[in-house]
C-alpha cells in the first residue's frame, strides 16, 4: 500500500520536511521511488510566481526537443535551475541525464491573452512536449504551470534525497505546499508518469489503494478533456475527476465526494438536496470509485483536502500547528515533523467526510 | 400382406415416442385425461397367443383383446414430450422418450405446406453459451480487500430513464451549493433485473397474476425493487388503478393492444407506471410481429385488449414509423407527453447488426426523451413463432450489448441511455452470474422472462421438449387461457417461488460483488472478467486467461 503525505504551511518549507514525513512511514511502502509536487514556491522561484515552470526529466536530446517546441510556441527562457546532484555508486537510483526546471515567459502574442487562453496554451504545449518525448523515448514532462514544480524518480527515496541534495534544508528551494509519495507504481509497470502526485492545471492529487472502477473511470474520462491522458496509474482518475468537477463544471469541492462515492439511493432520497445528488449520481456514474482509497488533493487556490472511499478501507490522519498542517497515511509521519503539535486535535476522517484546509490553515470537516 | 405405407407419418418420425408398459398400467386413465395435446388415447389391442401343453406340440391359438394406451400419430396431436403423463402415472407405466432419429420438423412441412410453428426459444446451439466461457476473474486478494457479502451494504440499483450529461444538467451554483433550475427527464432507480415482458394473453391470467403478486411482494416486503413489464396487451383495469401500478412498466408494441383501456384508465391512476417500453422487436423472432392465436383470446383477454376473438397479429413494424428520428419524434414524444414527462419511455429492440446504429442515433437525440435501450438476444423466448425464425434469426446478446456500450464510450456518452440486456440470460438457472457479467460488460441491468416460467413449472427446454406455448394447451397452465389447464397452476406457490428466487439471486449477486470489492454495480468494469476463449476476449475487449 502506498503511503502519501501533504504539507501545507504559512511559511515556505524545504522539501526535506517531506522526506522526513515519508521516511518514518517507510515500512508501509516499498521504497521504490520518490515523487513530489511543490506549489506556492519560495526561494529562487518566489519572484516568478506568474510565470510557468516546466518540470522535466529527460536526455540531452529531450532538452532539445522541448526547446524546439517551446521556441516554436513563442516561449522565452527567464530562468533555469538544474539541481546539483551527488552521484555515488552506492545510491539506489535510476537517474535521468537531465533534470530541467525552467521558468518561461509567455509568448508575445499572449500579452493580452486571458488567463483561460494561457491555461489552454500551457496544457497544449506540455502535451506536445510529452508526445514528442514519448515518441523518441527521450524523457518525461511532469508539469508546466506557474508556481509549480514536480520531481519524480525511481529508486530508494533516501538515496533520491541524497542524490538531489534534498536532506539538507536551504533557503533557495522552498514551497508552502508539498505533496509527496515514496513508491513507484507496483500494480502496473514502473513508469515515472505512474508515480503520484499527479498534476494538471493547478490541481494535484495523490492516493493510495486500488481504484477498482479504473476501467470505467478511464473510458469516461478520456473523452472529457484533452489533458486526461496517460492513465499509467489507476490513481490518475482521482485527479481528472477533481479537475473535471471543479475546473470544467465549476462545481464546489464538496461535490467531489458526492461524485466519487455517491450515497446509496436509500440515503439520498431522505435528503433535502436529493434532486441534486440523484442527478450527480446518475450523470457521473462512471466517475464513481469503489475503493479502497484515500485521496489527498490540492486546488489551484492552495486549498488542500483529503477524503476516503465509502467503506473507509485506507487510513489517513490530519494534524497540525498554527503554522503547518500535515495530511498523511500514518500518524508517525506527523509525529516526526510536528512533534510539538497538540496530538489531541489530530483528525481521523471517516468514510463520509472531506477535510478541507484553507490558506489560513483553518480545518473544515465537511460531512457528505 | 398389406402394402407398407412409407409416405405416411409414422411413429418413427416423431420427436417423442411414448414408452408404455402394459404390465404396470392400471388403466386409471389419468395420463389420457391430463395430456392436453390428445397425444395418447385409450384403445384396445388384439393379441394372438399360441400355446401348447403336453409332451408333443398341440398348438392352440388364443385371441385376446386388451385395453392399452396408445400414441396418436398425426400432425396435430403429436407428443411434445412434456412428460405430464409420466408425472400423473401412479405406476411409472408411461413416459415420453426422445427419438434420436426423428424427422418430424421436416415431415410436417412436407405434409402441411406450412411453416413449422412452436413456442420457446432457439433450439440450435443453445448449450454453447458465451457467458459460460466468462468468469469473474479479478478477485481482490492482497491489493484491495474483498468485502463481506453478509456484513457490507450494497447499493444494487440501476437507472431507468434519460440521464443528462453533466454539462447539460440545469445546475446553478449559489452560496457554494448547486441548485436545480429546471425539470430534468424522469429517472427511476430500480433493481437491475426486470421481469418481462410477457403479456397477459401469452401467459395465463393466473401466471400473470402470480408474477404481479411476486413483484408487489418483492417491493413491499422483501426490499427488492423489481419492476415487471406488462408485455403488449394491456393490464387488468383494477391493477391500472391501484398503487401497485408503480411497479409496472407498460409496454406498447406494433399492435397497440390494450392501450384503449390504459388511456381510459389514465385519469383514474393513483400512481404513475414505472415506465413505458416501446417494443420494436423481440430477440426470439426479430423482424417478426407478435402473434396471439384465437384459441388463446379468451373472454378476459378480449376485455383487456378490447378485441373480438380472433388471431391477434402485431405487425412486424410500427406502422407509420419509417426512421429512428421519426420514431423518436412521434412515438417517444407522444408517450412522454401522455404522462406529462413524469414517466421514462424506453425502447426494446432485438439484437441485430443494426443495434449500434440505432443506439448511436438515440444517444444523439437532442430531445433527451429515450430513457432506456432494451436489447433482446437470440436466445430470448416467445409464446409463438416460426421455428425458422427461432432457430435461424437473431443475434447473440453478449457481443451486441458490448458493441452498444463501446459505441457509447466512443461517443463519450456511456450511461446516458441505460442499457438493459436480455434474451437467454439465466438459461442455466443462475441469473445472478449472468446479470453481473453483463453489467461488467456495460449493461445497467437485465431482463428475464423464460426463467420466470421455468420457476413456475414450465417443463419445456431448449432441446425440443414441450415448446408448445403456441398451442394454447400449455400442460402446466402457464401459457394457456384454457380454464381447466390454468387451474393446474398454484398462483400462490408460483409467486412464492419467484420471490424466493429473487432473494437468492440478490444474495448470489452480492457473493460476486463482494470478492471483487464492489459495493455498487460494476457497470462497464470489464477488467473484472476473464474469458478462456481468445476470440471472445478480442471481440469483447476483456482479459484472456487459460
Amino acid at each position: 500500500m502506498c503511503r502519501i503525505g501533504a504539507i501545507k504551511s504559512k511559511k515556505y518549507l524545504h522539501p526535506s520536511k517531506a522526506l522526513y514525513l515519508m521516511r518514518s512511514q517507510q515500512k508501509g511502502h516499498d521504497n521504490s521511488g520518490f515523487a513530489m509536487v511543490m506549489q506556492d514556491l519560495g526561494g529562487m522561484f518566489e519572484d516568478y510566481k506568474n510565470l510557468p515552470v516546466l518540470s522535466m526529466a529527460c536526455t540531452d536530446e529531450g532538452v532539445n526537443l522541448a526547446d524546439n517546441i517551446l521556441s516554436a510556441e513563442g516561449f522565452t527562457r527567464v530562468m533555469q535551475w538544474t539541481p546539483e546532484t551527488n552521484y555515488s555508486e552506492d545510491l539506489i537510483i535510476e537517474t535521468m541525464p537531465q533534470y530541467v526546471f525552467l521558468v518561461l515567459q509567455y509568448p508575445k502574442t499572449y500579452k493580452h491573452a486571458t488567463w483561460e487562453e494561457k491555461e489552454d496554451l500551457l496544457v497544449s504545449t506540455r502535451l506536445k512536449i510529452r508526445r514528442a518525448l514519448e515518441k523518441e523515448e527521450k524523457g518525461f514532462v511532469y508539469s508546466f504551470w506557474p508556481d509549480v514544480l514536480t520531481l519524480k524518480e525511481i529508486g530508494d527515496p533516501k538515496d533520491i534525497g541524497t542524490y538531489f541534495g534534498l536532506w539538507e534544508p536551504n533557503d533557495y528551494f522552498k514551497a508552502k505546499i508539498i505533496t509527496a509519495q515514496c513508491r513507484q507504481n507496483t500494480n502496473y509497470d514502473i513508469v515515472r508518469y505512474a508515480a503520484h502526485p499527479f498534476f494538471l492545471q493547478g490541481y494535484t492529487a495523490l492516493a493510495n489503494g486500488e481504484n477498482t472502477f479504473f476501467e470505467k473511470n478511464r473510458l469516461f474520462q478520456k473523452s472529457l478533456y484533452k489533458g486526461y491522458v496517460g492513465f499509467e496509474s489507476d490513481s490518475q482518475c482521482f485527479l481528472y475527476t477533481l479537475h473535471y468537477l471543479n475546473k470544467i463544471l465549476k462545481w464546489p469541492l464538496s461535490y467531489y465526494k458526492h461524485t466519487i462515492t455517491p450515497l446509496p439511493y436509500e440515503e439520498i432520497i431522505r435528503r433535502e438536496d436529493k434532486d441534486i445528488l440523484l442527478k450527480i449520481k446518475e450523470s457521473l456514474a462512471h466517475l464513481e470509485i469503489n475503493g479502497p482509497n484515500t485521496i489527498i488533493g490540492v486546488l489551484p487556490d492552495g486549498t488542500v483536502f483529503t477524503c476516503c472511499d465509502s467503506k473507509k478501507l485506507r487510513p489517513v490522519v490530519i494534524g497540525g500547528t498554527d503554522e503547518t498542517v500535515v495530511i498523511t497515511s500514518e500518524v508517525n509521519g506527523i509525529n516526526e515533523i510536528l512533534p510539538e503539535r497538540n496530538w489531541d486535535e489530530d483528525i481521523y476522517p471517516h468514510e463520509r467526510e472531506t477535510v478541507i484546509i484553507n490558506n489560513d490553515l483553518k480545518v473544515e470537516q465537511c460531512q457528505q | 400382406m398389406p402394402t407398407v405405407k412409407v409416405n405416411e407419418l409414422s411413429r418413427d418420425d416423431l420427436f417423442w415416442q411414448i414408452e408404455y408398459d402394459t404390465h404396470r398400467c392400471t388403466f386409471c386413465g389419468k395420463c389420457v385425461a391430463s395430456c392436453p395435446f390428445g397425444a395418447i388415447e385409450a384403445k384396445v389391442e388384439k393379441r394372438r397367443k399360441v400355446t401348447s401343453e403336453g409332451p408333443t406340440p398341440t398348438p392352440k391359438v388364443e385371441f385376446k383383446t386388451i385395453p392399452i394406451i396408445q400414441q396418436v400419430v398425426n400432425t396435430t396431436n403429436y407428443c411434445r414430450g412434456c412428460g405430464i403423463c409420466e408425472k400423473v402415472c401412479p405406476n411409472e407405466a408411461i413416459k415420453p422418450v426422445r427419438n434420436p432419429d426423428d424427422k418430424f420438423a421436416m415431415k410436417i412441412r412436407g405434409y402441411t405446406g406450412n411453416s413449422y410453428t412452436r413456442g420457446g426459444r432457439s433450439n440450435l446451439n443453445s448449450e454453447d453459451r458465451s457467458l459460460d466461457k466468462i468468469i469473474v476473474g479479478r478477485i481482490s486478494q492482497m491489493t484491495d480487500p474483498s468485502l463481506d457479502a453478509q456484513r457490507h451494504t450494497f447499493d444494487m440499483l440501476a437507472p431507468l430513464g434519460r440521464i443528462l450529461p453533466p454539462e447539460q444538467l440545469p445546475f446553478k451554483i449559489k452560496d457554494n451549493k448547486i441548485h436545480l433550475t429546471e425539470k430534468t427527464p424522469p429517472v427511476r432507480w430500480i433493481y437491475p433485473v426486470i421481469i418481462g415482458d410477457m403479456s397477459i394473453g401469452a401467459l395465463s391470467c393466473r401466471m400473470w397474476e402470480a408474477l404481479s403478486i411476486a413483484t408487489a411482494y418483492l417491493n413491499e416486503q422483501a426490499g427488492i425493487p423489481v419492476r415487471m413489464c406488462s408485455g403488449e396487451g394491456g393490464m387488468p383495469l383494477q391493477l391500472l388503478k391501484s398503487k401497485y401500478l408503480k411497479y409496472s412498466i407498460l409496454q406498447i408494441a406494433s399492435g397497440h393492444f390494450g392501450w384503449n383501456r390504459i388511456i381510459d384508465a389514465m385519469p383514474h391512476m393513483e400512481e404513475d407506471p414505472a415506465g413505458v417500453l416501446i417494443k420494436i422487436g423481440q430477440g426470439a423472432k426479430p423482424g417478426d410481429g407478435g402473434l396471439l392465436q384465437a384459441k388463446k383470446v379468451a373472454r378476459h383477454i378480449q376485455e383487456i385488449r378490447g378485441v373480438p376473438k380472433a388471431d391477434l397479429l402485431s405487425p412486424p413494424n410500427h406502422q407509420g414509423l419509417y426512421s429512428i428520428e421519426e420514431s423518436v419524434q412521434k412515438m417517444f414524444l407522444s408517450f412522454n407527453a401522455a404522462f406529462k414527462f413524469r414517466v421514462p419511455v424506453a425502447i426494446k429492440v432485438s439484437a441485430s447488426a443494426t443495434s449500434v446504429s440505432v443506439y448511436n442515433n438515440l444517444l444523439r437525440d437532442p430531445y433527451n426523451i429515450v430513457g432506456g435501450f432494451f436489447l433482446d438476444g437470440v436466445f430470448g423466448g416467445t409464446g409463438a413463432a416460426h421455428d425458422v425464425s427461432l432457430n435461424h434469426t437473431g443475434h447473440p446478446i453478449v457481443s451486441k450489448l458490448r458493441d452498444c456500450y463501446m459505441a457509447a464510450v466512443h461517443q463519450g456518452k456511456q450511461g446516458q441511455i441505460p442499457l438493459w440486456a436480455g434474451g437467454g440470460l439465466g438459461m442455466t438457472g443462475n441469473l445472478a452470474a449472468d446479470a453481473i457479467k453483463m453489467i461488467c460488460l456495460g449493461a445497467n441491468g437485465v431482463f428475464t422472462g423464460k426463467l420466470m416460467l421455468q420457476l413456475a413449472g414450465c417443463v419445456g427446454n431448449d432441446n425440443g421438449k414441450c415448446n408448445a406455448c403456441n398451442t394454447g394447451l400449455c400442460p402446466v397452465g402457464i401459457c394457456t387461457q384454457n380454464p381447466v389447464l390454468t387451474r393446474r397452476l398454484d398462483v400462490d406457490k408460483v409467486a412464492e417461488t419467484v420471490v424466493n428466487y429473487f432473494i437468492a439471486l440478490d444474495k448470489e449477486a452480492k457473493k460476486i460483488l463482494a470478492p471483487i470489492g464492489n459495493s455498487s454495480l460494476p457497470v462497464g468494469r470489464s477488467d473484472a472478467l476473464v474469458t478462456t476463449d481468445k476470440a471472445m476476449a478480442d471481440k469483447l475487449q476483456i482479459p484472456y486467461g487459460c
